[in-house]
């Protein structure tokens, strides 16, 4: 009476070493983790709520400062720069932002099943859970600066037309980059407990090598290769109908090639270690 | 049916953060312990190995044996936490596992919110979870409390909660660590009711434990593991006499 269809349906739960058929518990895993997004969110939640207990703004800190960083650096760069601040700082506060949430995501995403090790060692659940409960972690705390950018953009006058309507897609896609990752650093994190140091060097000589705080256009013809550093094609999903009146072509083409390896290297990952991460964590 | 069929399953713990060419020097000085150094030269913990049994319904298991013989283990592995290393599992029927009972639990969450989680990790809907946050309240006793952070409350307040959080389902076979028989004694009698109706209810009973007593009065039957392995299994009468 009190889970019907556990009762009725009495699940078969096989495991056969010699045949391990990882290919079909992985998409099993997914299918089943995405089905329970009921649980993931209200996880994603109480870890906002702990993270930010007895804190005056909460989440919040992160749109204030956020908000300084983009007067301060706004002020200071658009002199080194020599351009107009009205010019440069809707382009700093989404460029800003849109970083300040990846780079997150990315040094959040070691911790996606080392940080549910108390879960996952008690409770038999879909693996996806877990990976689903940190994009949403990640994805509630960027709504929460989200109304910076239309104060940015109104402030400035610099409202964008009816394309700003193809960041939606773009987030999308720095979404489901972010189950990728989530997965796949969750998984090798879990393994190998140096690699979080490493990803974060990583993604601060990332922060400096992409245009995050420049301009790609300052660049001249050298702009050609940024394509090639797929966190500035993500971004530029976002940033690009937001303040630059539209993605290139290019752009949309290489973020999409990026997110189909990442979701491809993640899938690899998953199909061949799942059942190794209880172990590992 | 609900049933539990194990052919020849092993479960092989890796040991990756612990220095691990000392501890291979020290494997080859004293062979056949349950260290060893598995195909791919990593230093492994066979936990379990080679376990062949089959469960019927209407049977109630107890795994006896000695700290880190595997009871443990072999309940994690039942419920599909670990996923056998070699041979061959089935478990056919709904599994609800009662290890630790404050698996899942949040300090900073109310004792009614925790209820409500847990019901969410079983898979209930919100609506369904709200409901049994209201029983489960009631049964735990906690009164007001149960709207207070759970990391204020005292420890057997803890164990309550816990308790009826972890008792909200109705599974057809139910894996149990002892831990769960164990604690306050005021709620002893209560618990005690309802882990009977939920026993009685399930079809499958497995439950690791040291206490004789509660082998003679929950089991029909004891599987004992030594070093991971099988050493005995039989009826419960055959197994630890009078």
């Amino acid at each position: 009476m009190r889970s019907p269809d556990a009762r009725t349906a009495s699940p078969v739960y096989r495991h056969d070493a010699d045949h391990p058929r990882q290919f079909e518990r992985a998409v099993a895993d997914l299918a089943a983790g995405l089905r329970r997004w009921r649980l993931a969110w209200a996880l994603a939640r109480l870890d906002i709520r702990n993270r930010y207990r007895g804190s005056v703004l909460g989440p919040f800190w992160m749109t204030a400062s956020t908000a300084v960083m983009v007067c301060g650096i706004g002020l200071l760069y658009s002199t080194l720069f020599k351009m107009s601040l009205t010019e440069y700082l809707p382009w700093l506060a989404v460029s800003l932002l849109v970083w300040t949430t990846i780079n997150q995501t990315v040094v959040d995403s070691c911790q996606s099943f080392v940080g549910a090790e108390g879960v996952i060692r008690q409770m038999p659940l879909p693996y996806t859970v877990h990976v689903l409960r940190f994009v949403i972690r990640n994805a509630l705390i960027a709504a929460h600066s989200l109304p910076l950018i239309a104060v940015v953009l109104a402030l400035t006058g610099a409202i964008p037309g009816p394309e700003a309507l193809l960041a939606i897609p773009g987030l999308v896609l720095i979404a489901i980059n972010s189950c990728a990752v989530g997965l796949f650093l969750g998984i090798i994190c879990a393994r190998f407990r140096d690699i979080p140091q490493i990803v974060a060097n990583i993604m601060q000589l990332a922060f400096f090598l992409s245009p995050v705080l420049w301009k790609p256009q300052l660049l001249g013809a050298d702009a050609a290769w940024l394509p090639f550093n797929p966190f500035f094609a993500l971004m530029e999903t976002v940033r690009g109908p937001l303040v630059e009146g539209g993605a290139s072509a290019m752009i949309w083409g290489a973020a999409l090639a990026y997110t189909a390896l990442s979701c491809t290297l993640a899938m690899i990952f998953f199909v061949r270690f799942r059942g190794r991460i209880a172990f590992w964590v | 049916m609900a049933h539990i069929e194990a052919d020849r399953l092993s479960i092989e713990f890796p040991l990756y953060h612990v220095a691990a060419r000392s501890l291979k020097k020290r494997l080859m000085a004293r062979a056949g312990a349950r260290l060893k150094e598995d195909a791919s030269h990593r230093i492994v913990v066979a936990a379990l190995r080679d376990l062949s049994f089959r469960i019927q319904p209407g049977e109630r298991v107890a795994l006896i044996g000695n700290n880190g013989a595997g009871k443990t283990t072999l309940l994690r592995t039942l419920a599909g936490i670990y996923e056998p290393v070699g041979g061959r599992l089935e478990v056919a029927g709904s599994v609800g596992s009662l290890i630790d009972p404050g698996a899942g639990m949040d300090g900073e969450a109310t004792g009614r919110e925790n209820i409500i989680l847990r019901g969410l990790f079983l898979g209930m809907s919100e609506a369904e979870c709200a409901r049994m946050a209201e029983e489960a309240g009631q049964f735990s006793g906690l009164g007001e409390f149960l709207d207070v952070p759970i990391r204020t409350y005292s420890a057997g307040m803890a164990i309550r909660l816990s308790f009826a959080a972890a008792t909200l389902m109705e599974p057809q076979i139910l894996l149990m660590d002892e831990w769960f028989l164990a604690g306050d004694a005021d709620f002893i009698q209560r618990a005690t009711q309802r882990l009977e109706q939920l026993v009685t209810n399930a079809d499958i009973l497995v439950i690791a434990t040291h206490d004789m007593k509660i082998v003679r009065t929950w089991c029909t039957r004891a599987i004992r593991l030594e070093g991971g392995r099988i050493v005995a299994d039989g009826p419960v009468a055959d197994m630890i006499g009078d």
